[in-house]
Order: C-alpha cells, then sequence, then structure tokens
C-alpha cells in the first residue's frame, strides 16, 4: 500500500462518511428506574479512520457501541452506516466484546471459533481454511487453532477474538476495551497488530479503551467523553505522524502534549465537568 | 478423585458392590425366612428365570417401551423448552400450566391414561413414561436456554449467524449442561415409570413379572427380577455417562479452568 500524505487523506475522507451518529440519546429503562447513560452524541467517522473513544468508566462507551453495532435500540436520534438507519446489526461490521472471554463459543475450538462467521458468509472451504489460518498467524496463534478457549490464557482468548473479527473481513471494526486484560509487553504488540491490520485492511476502526496513552498512540482522533449522562467533551485530532512506533512515537514531545491534554479533560470529565452547553464538536 | 488409571477407576467402582453382594451372601447364608431366601438360590432361580423366553416376551419389550418414551420424551421437551426458555412472552404464557401439571405425580396418571388408551397394549404404558420424562428435560431446557450467555448471543447476531446455527450451535449447545441435568433425571423417573405401568390390569413386562411373582410367592423369582432392575439402572446410567462424557467435555473443561483460575 503507497503511503499518502494526512492532507489527501482527509480531503478524500471529508466527502466519504462511513459512519453518521446524529443526536443520540440513550435511557436505559426496566425495573421502575430509568438510567440517562448518553445524552446527546454526535459526531461523524470517515471511511477508513481509526477513531478512540474515551471517556470515564461508566461515561457509556460501551452502550454507544451497543447502539452502533445495532445490538440495542436507541431512545431518540440515529446511527447512519453507509447511508443506512442502523436498526440491526448490520453486515460488514465486526465486534470485539468487552467481555471478550464471554464471546468465544466454548465449545468449538479456537479455529471453529475464527470459522463460524466465515461458514455463514458461505465462504468456501479452502478460502475458508486459508483466511482462519491467516488470521490466527497474524496474532500469533497459529499453533492454538486445535485448542479450546478455556485451554489459553485471557490474553490469548482476547487475541482469538480479534482473529475471529480480522478473518470476517469487515468494513467497520469495533473493539470495546480489547487490551484490558493482558500484559505491558503483549499489549503493545496487539497495538501494533492493530494498526498493522487497520493498514493493510483499510477497515474503520472504533477503539474503545480507558488507557490514554493507548488512544494516543493508536488513533488518528479521540472522541473524549464526558461522564454519565454523556456528552463529547472534546474532539482531539492526533498529529503524530502515520508511521508509529512503540518507542519513538511514545518519546516524542507531540505525543507528550496530546497525552497530556487527553489526560486533563478526563481528569475534568471526572470531576464532573460539562461544556457549558452540550452540542458536540468543536 | 483424581486417579487417571482406567483399572483403578473400575476397581473403585465395583468394590463397594462387591462388599454389599458378600454381605448379602454371608447374612442370607442359611436363611430359613420365607421372604428373605439365601442368596445362592437367588441366583440359582436366576438363569431359568430370566435367560429363558421371558427375556423377548417380558424384559426387552419393556427395555423397548422405555426407550422409546424417554427418547420421545427428550425429543418432546427439547423441542418445547427452546421456545418457551427463548421467549419471554411464550414463557407467560406456558409456564403457570407448565407448574401446574408438574405438580401432578406422574403414576397417578397412569390408571387416567390406561383409561384412554387401553390396560394391556404398550401405547398407555410409552405414554405413561413420556409424560414422566418430560417435566424434568422440559424445565431443565428452559432454564438452560434462559441462561446461555448474552454476549454469545450478541455475537452470534454481530456475526450473521442464521436461525437454524444460532440454534443448533449457540442455544443448544449453551443449554446442554443444564439439559443433560434434566435427562439425567428424566432416566431415574422413566425406570420407575416402566415398572409402574405395568402393574395395572394383566400385563406382561419386566415390571409385571415381578409383581406377578410376588403375588405367586415365588420369592427367590421375585428377588432376581429385582436384581435384573438395578442392573438395568447401572447399565443406562453408563451409557448415559458415556454420551455426556463426550458431548459435554467442553463444559467439564470450563468448569476445571474457572476453578484452576
Ligand atoms: N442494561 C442496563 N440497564 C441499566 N443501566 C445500564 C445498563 N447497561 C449499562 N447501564 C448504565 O449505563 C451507564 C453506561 O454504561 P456503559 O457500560 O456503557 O459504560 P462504559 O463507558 O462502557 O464503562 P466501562 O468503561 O466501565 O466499560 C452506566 O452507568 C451503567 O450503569
Ligand atoms: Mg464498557
Amino acid at each position: 500500500m503507497t503511503e499518502t500524505t494526512p492532507e489527501t487523506r482527509a480531503q478524500r475522507r471529508a466527502n466519504d462518511v462511513v459512519l453518521d451518529v446524529r443526536g443520540l440519546q440513550k435511557t436505559y429503562t426496566g425495573q421502575g428506574r430509568s438510567v440517562e447513560a448518553i445524552r446527546d452524541l454526535t459526531f461523524s467517522v470517515p471511511r477508513g479512520q481509526l477513531l478512540c473513544i474515551v471517556g470515564p468508566s461508566g461515561a457509556g462507551k460501551t452502550t454507544l457501541l451497543r447502539c452502533i453495532a445495532g445490538l440495542l435500540d436507541v431512545t431518540e436520534g440515529e446511527i447512519v452506516l453507509d447511508g443506512q438507519t442502523v436498526t440491526e446489526p448490520p453486515r460488514g461490521m465486526a465486534v470485539v466484546f468487552q467481555e471478550y472471554g464471554r464471546s468465544l463459543f466454548p465449545w468449538m475450538t479456537v479455529r471453529q471459533n475464527v470459522e463460524r462467521p466465515l461458514i455463514e458468509r458461505g465462504v468456501p472451504k479452502e478460502d475458508r481454511n486459508q483466511i482462519v489460518s491467516e488470521a490466527l498467524d497474524a496474532v500469533g496463534l497459529a499453533d492454538s487453532g486445535d485448542a479450546h478457549p478455556w485451554q489459553l490464557s485471557g490474553g490469548m482468548q482476547q487475541r482469538v477474538a480479534i482473529a475471529r473479527a480480522v478473518a470476517y473481513e469487515p468494513q467497520v471494526l469495533i473493539m470495546d476495551e480489547p487490551f484490558a486484560a493482558v500484559d505491558a509487553q503483549t499489549r503493545a504488540e496487539l497495538e501494533d497488530l492493530v494498526r498493522a491490520l487497520w493498514k493493510r485492511l483499510g477497515v474503520t476502526v472504533l477503539f474503545v479503551t480507558h488507557d490514554i496513552d493507548e488512544s494516543v498512540y493508536l488513533g488518528e482522533r479521540i472522541l473524549v467523553l464526558s461522564n454519565r449522562p454523556t456528552v463529547i467533551l472534546e474532539d482531539v485530532e492526533v498529529d503524530l505522524p502515520a508511521e508509529r512506533d512503540q518507542l519513538e512515537t511514545r518519546s516524542a514531545p507531540r505525543f507528550a502534549e496530546l497525552r497530556g491534554h487527553v489526560y486533563e479533560l478526563i481528569q475534568r470529565a471526572k470531576e464532573g465537568h460539562r461544556p457549558d452547553h452540550a452540542p458536540a464538536g468543536y | 478423585m483424581s486417579t487417571t488409571n482406567p483399572l483403578a477407576r473400575i476397581g473403585y467402582a465395583v468394590a463397594l458392590p462387591l462388599v454389599l453382594f458378600t454381605l448379602w451372601w454371608v447374612a442370607s447364608a442359611g436363611s430359613e425366612s420365607f421372604f428373605w431366601p439365601p442368596l445362592s438360590d437367588i441366583l440359582a432361580a436366576f438363569p431359568d428365570t430370566w435367560f429363558g423366553e421371558r427375556i423377548t416376551t417380558d424384559v426387552l419389550p419393556s427395555i423397548a417401551r422405555l426407550l422409546i418414551g424417554y427418547l420421545l420424551a427428550l425429543a418432546l421437551g427439547v423441542a418445547l423448552g427452546i421456545p418457551i426458555g427463548l421467549y419471554r412472552r411464550v414463557r407467560a404464557f406456558a409456564e403457570p400450566t407448565l407448574e401446574f401439571f408438574r405438580a401432578i405425580p406422574p403414576p397417578v396418571l397412569v390408571p387416567v391414561i390406561a383409561l384412554f388408551a387401553g390396560y394391556t397394549g404398550s401405547t398407555s404404558k410409552i405414554v405413561t413414561i413420556v409424560i414422566g420424562c418430560l417435566w424434568p428435560i422440559l424445565l431443565n431446557t428452559v432454564e438452560g436456554v434462559r441462561a446461555v450467555d448474552e454476549v454469545l448471543v450478541d455475537t452470534a447476531k454481530v456475526y450473521h449467524l442464521s436461525t437454524r446455527s444460532t440454534l443448533v450451535h449457540v442455544v443448544l449447545r449453551g443449554a446442554s449442561p443444564q439439559i443433560a441435568a434434566g435427562a439425567r433425571q428424566a432416566l431415574s423417573i422413566g425406570v420407575i415409570l416402566m415398572v409402574i405401568s405395568e402393574l395395572f390390569g394383566a400385563n406382561r413386562g419386566l415390571g409385571a413379572s415381578i409383581v406377578q411373582f410376588q403375588r405367586s410367592f415365588a420369592i427367590p423369582e421375585m428377588w432376581t427380577g429385582i436384581i435384573v432392575l438395578g442392573l438395568l439402572g447401572v447399565l443406562l446410567s453408563v451409557i448415559f455417562r458415556l454420551v455426556e462424557t463426550r458431548a459435554l467435555a467442553w463444559y467439564r473443561g470450563v468448569r476445571d479452568a474457572n476453578r484452576g483460575a
């Protein structure tokens, strides 16, 4: 793939919005009490962007992702994917759930877990074998295909979930705190893996994390959410070079600046700071 | 028990029966009691009682009825349990009725069923077994289906598993440990009902034979019948466990993994 400069990328994308979240509001009701999780979110995501979403715990990040994935009805507003309002799980979207361990089928082997969505899509057997092998290879699990998920460590299970999402060859990849359970070393490797896959596949990625460093290192853009009920606190553009490196990027002065800025925002969000009134974006 | 050596395991399994058998032998040796004949007399009566034509006229038909009734109950219980477990509406609609029928002890139904299906044929007996075995399977299937992890269900939706695949690969597999628990309960109920269903009217069958021996004071023969029943129970339970071990290997794996963590 040829490297394009940030400018031309940005231009190309401005006209090609893949995901549009308009005035999203979500209130959970039930058992006689209602929780307003999301107050008002409006943002759009250009095709092929890697967008990180950060916010305090309980801010409604998972809620937002579940709405986008069509697993949760919105209370107010609209989510439009490729020109179509999302009312059920859209095709061409893969999700890595926060509860990665519970999202793997324990009665299937690792291979079968990755293969199942492809079978459903009618991919022929030989192609399937190759795609699954490549995906497992990419996450470093080439040798664990015949194991069952419960025979693997938490970090390995997480990688199976990622392999399944990648093998699905989605247009949009949603990841909800996918690296929460892995050690720092594996985490760094998986971060680079996500960047590499994103570049290779040209897929749009929505990546939720509570790790500020991670969001700056990974993202092209960071959506900082307020605490519940959620609005957008700031839409931060990450103007770091496209080529990222664990050591170099993380020690760059600009990285420190962005990190400090997002950190401050989150700190303020935790203290309950909200924009005066809540329209999104700056 | 962490014994993995199969010989050792068999040793463990048969040790207690051997001890009991020996105790019975010793305690009953030389017994003059009419109702407690020596075990040696009972064993002597065994071959003539069961290895003659009775095996085809009584034993095998009883076992066939048991298996047919049990498998029908299994199919029916799972087929009904899945929609009831999946849909809240169906559950609200069906659950009170189920609770009512479940509260009726199945033996009570035998004469009622026989009234409709006749005392002598196999139909009434099979129906009795089906109805008795149905409840534990049905109710456990409902619970099992409801307990399938919602993250798995969401995963199935996101990756667009077809309805059929979702039922087979997610719902049924996810509920299978609980279904197996119900099926195990149903198995012992089935054996009991196999016997009870043969007690009304003039009948043939394993259960009917035992009762006829008792009524005609053929006491050693009666005891042999009880031993046959016991052996049948053991055999069925061994087969059940073999199937369960294969189908639920993953479940034990998950449990052990959680315990180890
Ligand atoms: N099914 C539900 N019913 C009622 N309230 C809910 C439900 N799910 C989530 N909530 C509430 O909505 C809010 C947002 O939850 P959500 O899981 O989206 O947060 P989050 O940002 O993903 O948090 P975390 O970073 O801890 O994963 C929380 O206050 C939570 O208690
Ligand atoms: Mg969450």
